[in-house]
């Protein structure tokens, strides 16, 4: 019975709803001709709909509830004056526009979009060219920047700016979004439980996502490739990081993951390849590093200092140069049944793990890390026999850095 | 010279030595394509092996057909030719039919998978030019003990050991040097160090053209930005060049004055 009635006083709501909602049109031709006017004429929770053209507007305040939605990708030109579109009110949602030409100044962050204290925001299919910074989220919480695409063309990392970028804002959720060509992707600072899900942050100058300061982050099933260095996370705690790729980031002091001083995070069913240093690691502690696969990289991990309690389970790691770079004698890490493609053991009683255990630490990765100018030994006959012998018997490297249980086929 | 080394060459090159080590590089580069498609990446291996092998067949071979056609030798003494041009003549035989070996060996099976197509062409063009340089270099070291050593046992001895010390002992003893002087700024040292081996600034030159040479990180900046450039690259080629004419005058010189 409560059923029954509960239906058409739904569909009565949504149909009132709709009816009071009015619609504000935007076009080169009709009366209100920018948007600016048209935000000004919508009433709260209007739709300011953006038909096609090309319109010439900075700074425009949106302070009342609003939905600005473009019909067919309408073009908004800032000429390079200024932010373009900056939101100070819950509940506005901008859809499907076309921002080009942000201002570049090096005193003010000039955003293609800013959210400044909002609640409940959506910043959807928003496509963005020649930008300064991108979406920035100030003191904004509980929404969503979904499906844009930010295309910039950085060159030096002192005049440009962030993809998107998120400072002191809280359960924001950033999925399926496109970045390339700004200076960090996307940026984290002091915000804490964002989810950042299946986005593609490539080229950018210096990182593809950068956390500081920001707590209990998910972020999973991303891609990143080909950036100064992939992801860095600093300073901040219970991170989880999950099913994501980092891929090409490769050059002279490129990684795929950088972890600072992170403590309790998850680092799981991850894929690193052809990094230079798949993941750079100083002063992270009880983190667990499970089913990741490291292929080709330089240096598939690179212990910097200070890390203790870690775990490494149940990873593979194939064809890299060094697995494991280590510069110090104590350890307090433990690596458990990974595979390891340089192991050379045998497996007698044949349940899959190897009999003698694996040190993945080369002696020369352990001298490389003490005295960095013997890296132009890289390659040569003296330093393979001396690691051979190190192998045989470790002399130098930590004694009890090895696992004990490597697996003879790797994990699928 | 040029009879002689004309004679020395075919002599050479119709030997079973000359086809194993010819078939040795083809069969190589045809295995390491085969099973990585990959030319750059086959780049890198080529340069492990050749910057060991190269050095050690040139100068075990110079030793063994110095020895081998020393009667012949002194039966050329007999005639009026000069000297040097008897020695140099054998020389440049062993060494040009290595080279030989070397650039068919590994230029066909390149070739055949699309080197010419290919951006690795520059990268494999320097791992023949250094693989070449590599030759002369030891087989004129080579040569010259020969000539300073009648007994065979002693100069296969000291052959050897020049290798071992130019391809192992060197970079040991470079290694620690690094390491007792660390507190010291070391640039200039380890690029004068890797200059002063023909073997490690082969690897150097070859390892900085490559992708791997981001694997150097600082150290590797420091060396691109002297070798990277062009008097760089040809302070290095002139490096190589002199490692080259030294054995061959001190060949010469003794080659003129010795008694046979």
């Amino acid at each position: 019975m409560e059923r029954n009635t509960f239906f058409p006083v739904v569909l009565l709501f949504l149909i009132f709803g709709n009816a009071i909602a009015g619609i504000v049109e935007v076009c080169p031709s009709c009366t209100i001709n920018s948007i600016k006017k048209g935000v000004a004429v919508a009433k709260e929770y209007d739709t300011v709909l953006v038909k096609k053209g090309t319109y010439y507007e900075y700074n425009i305040y949106v302070d009342k509830p609003l939905t600005l939605k473009g019909h067919n990708y309408p073009i908004i030109d800032g000429q390079k004056k200024g932010e373009i579109i900056k939101i100070t009110s819950d509940h506005v949602t901008i859809d499907g526009l076309f921002i080009i030409n942000v201002g570049v100044s090096y005193t003010t962050d000039f955003a293609a979009i800013r959210v400044t204290k909002s609640e409940n925001f959506t910043i959807q299919n928003v496509v963005l060219e020649k930008l300064f910074f991108g979406i920035y989220l100030e003191k904004s919480s509980h929404g969503k920047v979904y499906h844009n695409k930010i295309i910039g063309e950085a060159k030096d990392e002192y005049n440009s700016g962030n993809g998107i970028q998120l400072w002191y804002s809280h359960y924001v959720d950033v999925s399926h979004n496109h970045v390339q060509g700004t200076r960090d992707g996307i940026y984290l600072e002091f915000s804490d439980n964002i989810t950042i899900t299946k986005n593609t942050s490539t080229k950018n100058l210096r990182y593809g996502l950068h956390f500081m300061f920001s707590d209990n982050d998910v972020y999973t099933q991303n891609t990143f490739e080909e950036n100064g260095a992939g992801v860095a996370v600093m300073f901040s705690r219970n991170i989880d990081m999950i099913n994501n790729t980092f891929k090409k980031n490769w050059g002279t002091s490129a990684y795929g993951l950088l972890l600072k001083e992170i403590n309790d995070a998850e680092i799981q069913n991850n894929t690193f390849s052809e990094n230079t240093v798949a993941i750079s690691i100083e002063g992270s502690n009880r983190i667990t590093y499970q089913d990741n696969d490291f292929i080709k990289n330089g240096w598939a991990i690179r212990v910097i200092g200070a890390c203790y309690t870690n775990l490494f389970t149940g990873n593979n790691f194939m064809h890299n140069s060094f697995d494991v770079s280590y510069n110090s004698k104590l350890n307090d890490n433990e690596f458990r049944s990974n595979y390891w493609s340089n192991y050379t053991g045998y497996d007698l009683d044949k349940d899959g793990i190897g009999d003698v255990p694996y040190r993945p630490v080369k002696l020369f990765s352990y001298i490389a890390n003490k005295t960095p100018e013997t890296i132009i030994l890289l390659r040569s006959l003296f330093m393979d026999i001396i690691d051979f012998s190190e192998k045989v018997s470790p002399v130098f490297t930590p004694d009890n850095l090895k696992d004990a249980q490597p697996l003879m086929k790797k994990r699928l | 010279m040029g009879k002689v080394l004309k004679y020395s060459f075919y002599d050479l090159i119709r030997s079973r030595w000359s086809y194993i080590y010819f078939f040795f590089y083809l069969a190589l580069g045809f295995v390491l394509l085969f099973l990585n498609n990959d030319l750059s990446k086959a780049v890198i291996t080529l340069m492990n092996i050749i910057i060991v092998l190269v050095p050690l067949i040139g100068t075990i071979f110079g030793t063994m057909y110095y020895y081998n056609s020393k009667e012949f030798t002194e039966l050329l003494l007999a005639q009026p030719i000069k000297r040097s041009h008897i020695f140099l003549g054998q020389y440049f035989g062993v060494a040009g039919s290595l080279s030989l070996s070397l650039a068919l060996g590994l230029g066909i099976p390149f070739a055949a998978y699309g080197l010419l197509k290919s951006n690795a062409i520059f990268d494999f063009a320097l791992l023949l030019v250094v693989g070449i340089f590599l030759t002369l270099i030891f087989t004129a070291l080579a040569f010259n003990i020969a000539i300073h050593n009648e007994n065979k046992i002693k100069g296969f001895g000291y052959a050897v050991l020049l290798w071992l010390f130019m391809a192992v002992i060197y970079d040991g003893i470079f290694l620690l040097s690094l390491i007792i002087f660390e507190e010291y700024p070391l640039d200039t040292f380890s690029m004068i160090a890797t200059a002063l081996n023909p073997i490690d600034l082969s690897r150097t030159l070859i390892l900085l053209k490559l992708d791997i040479s981001a694997l150097l990180g600082y150290t590797g900046a420091v060396f691109k930005k002297f070798f990277g450039t062009q008097i760089g690259f040809w302070a290095s080629m002139l490096v190589l060049v002199l490692w080259n004419a030294i054995p061959i005058f001190l060949l010469k010189y003794k080659s003129s004055r010795k008694d046979f």
